[in-house]
């Protein structure tokens, strides 16, 4: 298909008419290929960002956006060879199916016979036979994100460009979707960028996520560096759920003493919390407990519950207990917690030779 | 049992109604089909005066419909770019825009009409000529072309197709005359309907701007019941009913059309 092109953002900021700042000057490059997630609560600046890579808006003075070597600036939209998916669909309601996904081909002036062609491919990809002729009002959601998805990649864009395309679903049907289009973009190999509030989007779909916040992104990586390396406690804490355990002294051996119980961290001497994922901590027998604490809640969700336990500290932990296990309000309950699971984003994270023998 | 009696009353009430207002134009039609009004019907029933009507003011009717084309033609032109126009401006000044268009509805006809005899009345051509009319009725139903494409604008969330169909590389001009006019006919042809209707039937604004070569069909209308036998006019009337029911009834079902669309 398409030769894959990067995207390079220099020192692109957005102000509103009337001093609202939307984006703080940003630097990002997004590699041929690579499927860059932007993740955030809403009002971070993620679509603003993608709204300036696709040329919706324009950079404040001094923003530079770059599509491989070539300066795109000033270039409009239409003029930028993307392909976009919007979160409300945006398809032609006066235009069938077809229509619909042909429409940026008849646009380039295509042969028929090409346009066909294309338009037999794509339905295809999306698994739309035979939906050619429908009009877009008798379609489902998810069928008309797929239009909306086949006429994005039809024109064979240099870049995709996603903004919260899967929102408006269904928890099930957005699950189906979603590794649709990651299946889909692994085929394609188009440089694609992708704007969620969703983590679960962004684990799945993002080779690399950009987790922004107030119009700065917070932290750029891999999924896997973002959930287990969070550079920040609101990365921490946007991504999944955390605990964030007060370290109330330091014994002689370099223990941290904690509420309810002492920690062993060698890799995190010096800090003043403690982080950990609710699903890395166990329950074991008070004897072997490193913590211990007290059930005050406990929420039943189906594979798993969640335990909010009273260690004595300003709020209870929050951890994961296997589901067919009952603790009643008040039960003392001893809690596990091996120093491989704890991080703080100023330190590194442990050695992982640790981590392999804590989880065998 | 109760409802019941309150549903005839009710029934009842609707038909009296209706009838007070039916009957008048009904006596009307009658009055311009009878040999002789004051007779009665046992005179018999003739299109003498429809025939006669027609040899004395056809061209009125003639002009009535060229100016309602032209006027339609002309606040299609300018009304539908102008209600996008609004649509993509910035809020505040698009209300007082929009505002303003209201006025010539709400100045009355005659006043609308002496502003423009004092502004180009002196031009002699101009002034003997239909289009001087024409302006005035442009005057009048632009407003409601600008309403309703702007109300079917504002609901087919156009901005976002636009961007979705300048994404696919749509240059502005494919973006207005393949999205943007498309996804707003309803909005057009309701207004045009509209406009049609209105010009048509437009009295106040004409009867001060005509010159004896320059009659429409209402203002001839006035002119008949001033000078003519009762018979004569009436049978206009019968005329103009036949000319503006079917437009009245296309209103309604445009109207229809851009509900079930929404």
């Amino acid at each position: 298909m398409s030769s894959s092109v990067s995207i390079t953002l220099n020192q692109c900021s957005r102000t509103f008419a009337g001093g609202n700042t939307a984006l703080q000057p940003l630097d990002l490059q997004v590699n041929a290929g690579e499927t860059l997630v932007l993740l955030g609560p809403s009002g971070c600046g993620k679509t603003t960002t993608l709204r300036i890579i696709s040329g919706l808006e324009s950079p404040d003075q001094g923003g530079q956006v770059l599509f491989g070597e070539r300066d795109i600036t000033a270039l409009p939209i239409e003029k930028r060879d993307v392909g976009m998916v919007f979160q409300n669909y945006a398809l032609f309601p006066n235009m069938s199916v077809a229509d619909n996904i042909a429409y940026g081909l008849k646009i380039q002036r295509l042969p028929r016979a090409e346009i066909a062609q294309r338009l037999d491919e794509v339905m295809h990809m999306v698994d739309l036979q035979g939906f050619g002729e429908r009009r877009i009002d008798a379609l489902s959601g998810g069928q008309k994100q797929r239009v909306a998805l086949a006429r994005a990649i039809a024109v064979r864009p240099k870049v995709l460009l996603f903004d919260e395309p899967l929102a408006a679903l269904d928890a099930k049907l957005r699950d189906r979707l979603r590794i649709e289009i990651g299946q889909l973009l692994r085929k394609l190999g188009t440089t694609a960028v992708y704007v969620t509030h969703d983590q679960d989007e962004a684990m799945a779909l993002g080779d690399r996520i950009a987790v922004m916040q107030a119009g700065r992104i917070a932290q750029l990586g891999t999924p896997q560096e973002i959930y287990h390396q969070p550079a920040n406690a609101f990365v921490a804490d946007f991504i999944g759920a955390v605990n964030c355990l007060e370290v109330i002294g330091t014994r002689a051996d370099g223990g941290l003493i904690m509420h309810g119980g002492e920690l062993i961290a060698n890799h995190l001497q010096g800090v003043t919390t403690v982080y950990c994922r609710p699903e890395d901590i166990q329950v074991v027998p008070l004897s072997q407990a490193d913590i211990k604490g007290k059930v005050v809640q406990s929420i039943f969700l189906g594979q798993t519950q969640r335990l909010m336990v009273d260690t004595g500290g300003a709020s209870p932990l929050k951890i994961e207990a296997p589901s067919r296990q009952r603790w009643p309000n008040g039960t003392a309950i001893g809690l596990a917690l091996p120093s491989s699971v704890l991080f703080h984003p100023d330190k590194p994270t442990a050695p992982v030779n640790a981590k392999e023998m804590a989880n065998g | 049992m109760k409802s019941r009696l309150r549903f005839t009353l009710q029934l009842g009430f609707t038909l009296l109604v209706c009838l007070f207002m039916i009957v008048p134009v009904a006596m009307s039609v009658m009055a311009g089909l009878t040999e002789n009004y004051f007779v009665g019907l046992q005179s018999g029933l003739t299109l003498r005066w429809v025939n006669e009507v027609w040899q004395l003011y056809a061209d009125t009717i003639w002009l009535s419909i060229k100016l309602a084309l032209a006027c339609l033609l002309i606040t299609t032109l300018i009304g539908v770019p102008a209600a996008y126009g609004l649509l993509r401006s910035r809020r505040r000044w698009a209300n007082a825009i929009e505002e303003l268009l209201l006025l010539p509805v709400a100045v009355p006809g005659l006043a609308t009409a002496l502003a423009l005899l004092l502004v180009y009345g002196s031009y002699r051509e101009f002034r003997g000529s239909w289009l001087f009319i024409l302006i005035g009725h442009v005057l009048f139903t632009l407003p409601f072309m600008v309403r309703a494409v702007l109300s079917v604008m504002q609901t087919a969330k156009l901005p976002q197709l636009e961007e979705a169909a300048a994404s696919l590389g749509a240059s502005f001009r494919q973006r207005f005359f393949g999205v943007v006019i498309p996804n707003c006919m309803s909005g057009i042809l309701a207004g045009a309907l509209m406009v049609v209707t209105l010009s048509i039937g437009e009295f106040n604004i004409t009867w001060m701007l005509h010159t004896p070569l320059t009659k429409t069909l209402p203002v001839g209308l006035a002119d008949s019941y001033a000078s003519m036998r009762l018979e004569v006019g009436s049978a206009y009337t019968l005329i103009f009913l036949v000319m503006v029911v079917p437009l009245l009834v296309a209103i309604q079902w445009a109207g229809r059309l851009t509900e079930q669309r929404h």
